[in-house]
């Protein structure tokens, strides 16, 4: 579905469902140069489950017009936008990646509008090494086999997809691919320039749950602590087998720990 | 600081898509002999039904043991993923049913395998989906067959059995241009030679009977996304950018961006025309996968030395290799398939069909079948079999005479081959 956000064209997968202000409403906010389909399971599986489903594009991404945003708090201020645009109150923000560092500050400076935020595949600080950003910064493809191998557990190549059929390498460089010159490196840069972390993590007054990949190399469980510790009554779900790609990695566990943790009643 | 590394391809041969069973830790791949597979309960049942979780419902859509040899297939070409299929023709069929509809138009190479000429010339125009055939090696031939309703250029890598080669990325990006995407059928390189997604083919499928499975045992195809061509922005193909009353009303390609077609022909290719591959096949092939990169350089091997002998004997009037000087694609072969030709070529003999049947049913250690492919050497004689619909003019363009032999080259002995030749060409004509 398409919104005008701050006079740009703005789309969000929404599961084929009209929006229902009465429904309880989810945002999914994708990582660093990628899209909303990289919720595709699971934000269908809520779509079908009465919620009102917002499975975002980020400015430049995807099917949504540019240019990018470049900092974290621009986004975060992109989604409470969004809701407005949607003609929607508040809403559950689940972001993995650098998306779980914009429902994080969403819900730091929108408290009224997000009322529990998922962050999955986190870290904070998320520092980005200088080879990958300088990668990124040339359009090299060497940034594009940084995110996708350090993306996924390391046994992801020689092992089975639980999606059948479908190569989980391929599928993460055939979508960089698709990106313009300039929106990995503008991805990276935000997360890596965030130090708002924490003291957005002391706002949080809503439900907060991590769910992190166990085998995760790009952002590990350990780098998450800080936030952990910093978020009143926040809750972990760890998955054993995934790394940082959990909703292709572990798709079935990462939608069952949504599931538990975004229970309308939850987040009441 | 040193980026990450991929597997190489050896690696990935052997274990890409499959991890030891989580039930018994068998380290080779299981043969999951099963129709169905038990639901935990109701809504995880609706779930896999709706999309919303991963899993195997009916064998006719997905398998354990046929998903292995997807993903692996998947990994060697460097797609998102791969359906595989009951053959080669079930592979094609799936691409182009996935793809168009009645009215739609495809441009193809005219140097094509005859099963592949027969759906594209005839049987596909009885359901309203015409072919204009273009000599591979022409560019403006290509460029100028693209009409408005063109939805797909198709060509062999290879071409069967002159070995025109395709100018993978001249041809793609003719397609590319007019907003449709290159299928390439992938089976005479297999992905050890030619790697047609670097070189800018959109899908590509195989004819896993032939030098994948490598064995002569079972038959299969098996069809593959690249990932990288953008459905929406080519605004041809409505099958894939608009809500499909089929499936919930489903745009595939918003549901799931890069890997939109595949979705499609698995959801609908798969579960209507339900030209599925049965697991044995897949273990079958994956057996064969797993030695692809041992056994491809020997083809070829045997096969320069084979081509060497037939291109100096004097029974022989041409021979069409592409390493050969004399063939036409000689250079683009240098550029584009380094590593080698294959092991599938032909020849013409001096006088003509006769002398060609003389050959044919002389030699001892080439197994006389409508086969290519083979761990064994095989011989076909072309316009009498695998070409026997195509017209006198059609032959002469693909480069096939009334005296042209093809062989596949196997894995035995290359003296026991030529000393084969040899003897059978030395006989009295």
């Amino acid at each position: 579905m398409n919104f005008s956000v701050a006079g740009r064209s703005a789309f969000a997968y929404t599961a084929a469902h009209a929006l229902d202000a009465a429904k309880p409403t989810l945002v999914f906010v994708h990582g660093a140069g990628l899209d909303h389909s990289w919720f595709g399971l699971q934000s269908r599986y809520f779509g079908y489950h009465g919620r009102n489903v917002l499975a975002v594009d980020l400015p430049g991404h995807g099917r949504s017009e540019g240019p990018p945003l470049a900092s974290i708090a621009a986004m975060a201020d992109w989604v409470a936008a969004l809701l407005d645009a949607a003609k929607l109150g508040r809403a559950a923000v689940v972001g993995h990646s650098m998306g779980a560092l914009v429902a994080l500050e969403a819900a730091a400076r929108h408290p009224q509008r997000v009322e529990a935020i998922a962050l999955i595949g986190v870290a904070y600080p998320m520092r980005v090494s200088d080879a990958f950003l300088d990668a990124a910064g040339r359009n090299d493809q060497a940034a594009y086999d940084m995110e996708t191998i350090w993306g996924h557990a390391a046994q992801v190549p020689l092992a089975g997809n639980p999606n059948p059929g479908m190569w989980m390498y391929g599928d993460t460089l055939a979508r960089l691919a698709r990106l313009a010159p300039g929106v990995l490196h503008g991805d990276l840069k935000a997360c890596n320039d965030y130090t708002g972390g924490l003291e957005a993590a002391a706002k949080v007054s809503c439900p907060a749950h991590f769910i992190l990949g166990a085998r995760d190399v790009m952002t590990p469980p350990r780098s998450a602590r800080a936030l952990e510790r910093a978020i009143a009554g926040a809750r972990t779900v760890a998955v054993p087998v995934s790394g940082h790609s959990l909703m292709a990695e572990a798709p079935d566990a990462t939608l069952d720990a949504l599931i538990e943790a975004l229970q309308p009643e939850a987040a009441a | 600081m040193a980026g990450p590394k991929y597997p190489g391809f050896d690696t990935l041969a052997l274990h890409a898509g499959q991890s030891p069973d989580a039930a018994t830790g068998a380290r080779a791949v299981p043969i999951y002999q099963t129709t169905s597979y038990v639901f935990r309960d109701a809504e995880h049942a609706a779930s896999l039904f709706n999309m919303e979780r991963a899993g195997h419902v009916y064998s006719r859509i997905s398998n354990p043991t046929v998903a292995v040899l997807e993903e692996r297939m998947a990994a060697l070409e460097g797609g998102v993923g791969a359906i595989a299929t009951a053959s080669g023709q079930a592979a094609l069929h799936l691409a182009i049913a996935t793809l168009m509809d009645a009215g739609a138009h495809i441009v193809a190479s005219l140097a094509l395998y005859g099963g592949s000429h027969n759906l594209l010339g005839y049987t596909l125009k009885r359901f309203g989906i015409e072919t204009t055939f273009v000599a591979p090696g022409d560019p403006e031939a290509w460029r100028g067959a693209i009409r408005p309703q063109t939805r797909l250029l198709f060509g062999e890598t290879l071409g069967n059995p002159g070995l025109d080669v395709l100018d993978v990325p001249e041809v793609s990006s003719i397609a590319h241009a007019a907003g449709v995407p290159l299928l390439v059928d992938a089976t005479f390189t297999t992905p050890y030679l030619m790697q047609p997604f670097a070189l800018g083919a959109d899908l590509l499928y195989h004819s896993a009977t032939k030098f994948l499975g490598g064995h002569g045992t079972a038959i299969g195809g098996v069809l593959v996304d690249s990932g990288r061509f953008d459905w929406e922005a080519s605004g041809r193909f409505p099958q894939l950018t608009a809500p499909y009353e089929g499936f919930h009303g489903m745009d595939f390609e918003e549901e799931s961006g890069t890997r939109a077609f595949l979705l499609r022909a698995r959801r609908e290719g798969l579960r209507d025309f339900g030209a599925c591959m049965a697991p044995m096949t897949a273990f079958q092939i994956l057996q064969g996968i797993e030695t692809l990169h041992l056994r491809m350089p020997r083809h070829v091997e045997n096969t320069r030395q084979v081509v060497e002998f037939l291109s100096q004997h004097p029974q022989v009037e041409r021979v069409m290799y592409p390493e050969l000087a004399s063939h036409p694609d000689h250079a683009l072969a240098k550029r584009l398939l380094p590593k080698g030709c294959g092991a599938v070529f032909s020849f013409d003999l001096k006088g003509g069909r006769e002398a060609g049947r003389r050959l044919i049913e002389s030699l001892r250690v080439f197994s006389h079948l409508a086969n290519v492919g083979d761990a064994k050497s095989l011989v076909i004689h072309p316009a009498s079999t695998t070409h026997y619909r195509m017209s006198d003019a059609d032959l002469a363009k693909a480069r096939i005479g009334p005296g042209t032999v093809r062989l596949s080259i196997g894995l035995e002995d290359p003296q026991d081959l030529i000393e084969d030749l040899e003897r059978s060409l030395r006989l009295p004509r």
